[in-house]
């Protein structure tokens, strides 16, 4: 009785692995089904502008006839976006949904730390491609334990240990004060910033102070950093609390070295609101890898160019200051590229595809940053540059820094 | 010491943004015995009221005024068309009202306005005030503008007959009713004037917090704690405990507080917020300055 249970598994099992290779879950000859969770409502609802873009994205593809893919197939791509709020126990449910019901081929930059936590081993387990994160902790390149996970743009702590080194070199005697967000996040800037300083850490840290995402202000916190003499100020904060602290740190007087972190870093949803001549007088630096489109350095790029084109057509009277619509044409950019280069379009195929990615430029990003990943390499964006803003804009200078060849 | 004070005053400062909101709130429970879960939504949406009367070029107090003027007027319209079909509904659907409001006022802000951060000037003058250290102009401001309107809805309680007949249609609208006062309008104007209320709150937050549609989120939790412990039955004791709240915040958070207890209190903000709720109201369940309502089953 066993035995036969066994065999006849056995035999299902067969036949399903070779109806499997005939044709992949979500791909036929003339379209491919894709998966995204966005946060259209909730808390983090301004993220939601990247799942917006990735629509327009492949609908405008559509539109043109779809997309010439590596197997000399013209498919159309069926992009199904569903709203996660923000919440991790949503997303598992609108991920399974995409998974088991809409039978996506695999899913395309969802977005969120604590929400692709939440699905990080189902997806894994399920073998179903968990493409292009976006997100910058660093867990997603660990293509031993997690073989269907891919991250995207450089990591948190990357960029933490970027400014660390940045600050000793720059500041003779370096007395630090870091504020960050109370998470995930901010605790993967604080560890890759305090990891790169090593033994120094305890000796140079005269400030380590939190706040939650529900705090109304961080003035409190910029105060006491004030007053604890230091004159390094690595600044970890989202561009609310990002822009009240360049604000209050001006008002004082308090002239630290002053790093705010990436994601923070634009021109038009930062900076402006905290006032363009207190983030000069800060002397504001930042680490950079995308193009501000607020910058007007970039205007006569070929890439800037491309997307402000695309932007006009498809977002037709946006004032293009949101970095969020760079983000996803970037990401969404990086996806046409590995289609119309894949030949192999199981689900193990397309993960050799994404895993063998080779000096790809993309549109907006900054001048010489390539897209390479590997089979041992997960991480596709590794590289940034740090810049300096003048009053208009952020100049870049010293050279492209590569977490890729450490 | 010097720093002891600047975290008072800007405490105080907070505080009054949390009393602004809390006020608004106490309003509302006054007249219809609920908490409006939507204030803090309503006020940021007035507040970018006045933002788009100001990209049109108005001067910041004219702005102000427009958007407190038409907040007035669109909490009206809110009561009449939203809230009076569930005015005699359970408990439940009330509430669920008010959160389904929170989530539209939130999403359409977005909607219309981008989740960008934006830059609102202060309603006071940079030298303004006693020009000082420890407190900046617009704190400064801020404190006295929450005062002031405190003490002009006390005016307006206590010695006009609108605010006289909406005491009434609160108090007992049986008997109100009887002498000619129309309970549902008051009501009506109950939400109008919260709408108001909030509106200056949202407005005086604005520049010290940005504009976004999430700007009232941290606030209102910080406001219903302040109006639960002043007394949600009292404006004056709303305005009292959004100052504590602001207060003990600041020094909560405080990290020399963290040292002499050896653990991070500033990580528990938002905790002891709530445990203070909860004590008050263990010992002293009108609030510190509510009157002990006695209603008759």
């Amino acid at each position: 009785m066993r035995i036969s249970t066994f065999l006849a598994s056995a035999a299902a099992a067969v036949l399903m692995m070779g109806a499997a290779n005939a044709q992949t879950v979500g791909v036929t000859d003339t379209s491919i089904k894709i998966g995204n969770t966005s946060p259209y409502s909730g808390p983090a609802s301004s993220y939601g502008v990247i799942g917006k873009t990735h629509q327009a994205f492949w609908e405008a593809i559509n539109a043109a006839g779809g997309l010439k893919m590596g197997d000399g197939k013209t498919r159309k791509i069926e992009f199904v976006s569903l709203d996660d709020g923000y919440s991790p126990p949503k997303t598992v449910e609108q991920v399974r949904k995409l998974v088991e019901q809409e039978e996506v081929a695999f899913t395309f930059n969802t977005l969120g730390t604590p929400t692709n936590s939440a699905i990080h081993k189902y997806m894994n387990a399920k073998k179903v491609p968990h493409l292009f994160l976006a997100t910058g902790a660093s867990k997603w390149g660990h293509p031993d334990q997690y073989p269907w996970t891919m991250g995207f743009q450089p990591t948190y702590d990357v960029e933490g240990a970027i400014y660390a080194q940045y600050a000793l070199q720059q500041v003779k005697d370096p007395k630090i004060a870091i504020l960050f967000q109370n998470d995930d996040y901010g605790k993967d800037y604080r560890d890759g910033f305090l990891k790169s300083l090593g033994d120094k850490a305890d000796k140079l840290i005269v400030k380590m102070l939190p706040y939650e995402v529900t705090d109304p202000t961080v003035d409190a916190q910029v105060l006491e950093m004030a007053a604890s003499g230091a004159n390094v100020f690595f600044n970890v904060t989202i561009p609310k609390f990002a822009a009240q602290a360049i604000k209050k740190a001006c008002e004082i007087g308090w002239q630290p070295l002053h790093l705010l972190n990436n994601v923070s870093s634009s021109v038009g949803a930062t900076l402006k609101p905290a006032g363009l001549e207190c983030s000069k007088s800060q002397g504001l630096i930042t680490a950079q890898w995308l193009m501000d489109p607020t910058d007007p350095q970039w205007k006569d790029a070929a890439g800037f160019k491309e997307w402000s084109a695309w932007m006009d057509k498809n977002f037709p009277g946006n004032e293009k200051v949101d970095v969020n619509y760079v983000f996803g044409y970037n990401a969404s950019t990086l996806l046409k590229h590995v289609l119309e280069n894949c030949k192999d379009f199981s689900r193990p195929g397309i993960m050799g595809c994404v895993a063998n990615i080779k000096d790809f430029e993309l549109p907006m990003a900054l001048p010489g940053i390539k897209v390479n990943t590997s089979p041992t390499d997960f991480y596709p964006v590794q590289q940034e540059q740090l810049s300096k803003f003048d009053g208009t804009k952020w100049v870049l200078f010293g050279q492209l820094y590569d977490a890729s060849t450490k | 010491m010097e720093l002891f004070f600047q975290l008072t005053l800007a405490g105080l400062a907070i505080g009054s943004i949390y009393a602004c909101v809390a006020l608004a709130v106490v309003m509302i429970y006054q007249a219809t015995d609920h908490f409006n879960f939507a204030q803090g939504e309503m006020a940021m949406f007035s507040t970018f009221i006045a933002f788009t009367f100001l990209t049109f070029g108005a001067p910041v107090w004219l702005a102000a005024v427009g958007a407190i003027a038409i907040s007035f007027v669109a909490g009206l319209i809110i009561e009449r068309v939203v809230i009076k079909p569930v005015e005699n509904a359970p408990i439940l659907n009330q509430i669920i009202v008010f959160i389904g409001m929170l989530m539209i006022l939130n999403n359409m802000a977005g909607w219309i306005w981008e989740f960008t951060i934006k830059p609102f000037p202060s309603l006071f003058p940079s030298d303004w005030g006693v020009q000082s250290e420890l407190i900046g102009p617009h704190h400064m401001g801020v404190i006295g503008l929450t005062l002031i309107v405190l003490f002009a809805i006390f005016l307006f309680f206590r010695f006009t007959r609108v605010g006289l007949a909406m005491r009434a249609a609160a108090a007992n609208p049986d008997s109100a009713r009887l002498v000619g006062v129309s309970v549902s309008w008051m009501l009506a104007l109950g939400w109008g004037l919260a709408a108001g209320v909030g509106a200056i709150g949202g407005i005086l937050v604005a520049p010290i917090v940005y504009l976004d549609p999430n700007m009232m989120s941290g606030v209102l939790l910080y406001a219903f704690a302040g109006a639960l412990l002043g007394g949600v039955s009292s404006p004056f004791g709303a305005v009292m405990g959004g100052m504590i709240v602001g207060v003990l915040e600041n020094w909560i958070g405080h990290p020399a507080l963290s040292e002499l207890l050896g653990f991070k209190m500033n990580e528990l903000k938002l905790t002891f917020a709530l445990m203070v709720i909860v004590i008050v109201l263990l010992f002293k369940p009108a609030g510190l300055f509510g009157r002990v309502v006695v209603k008759r089953v």
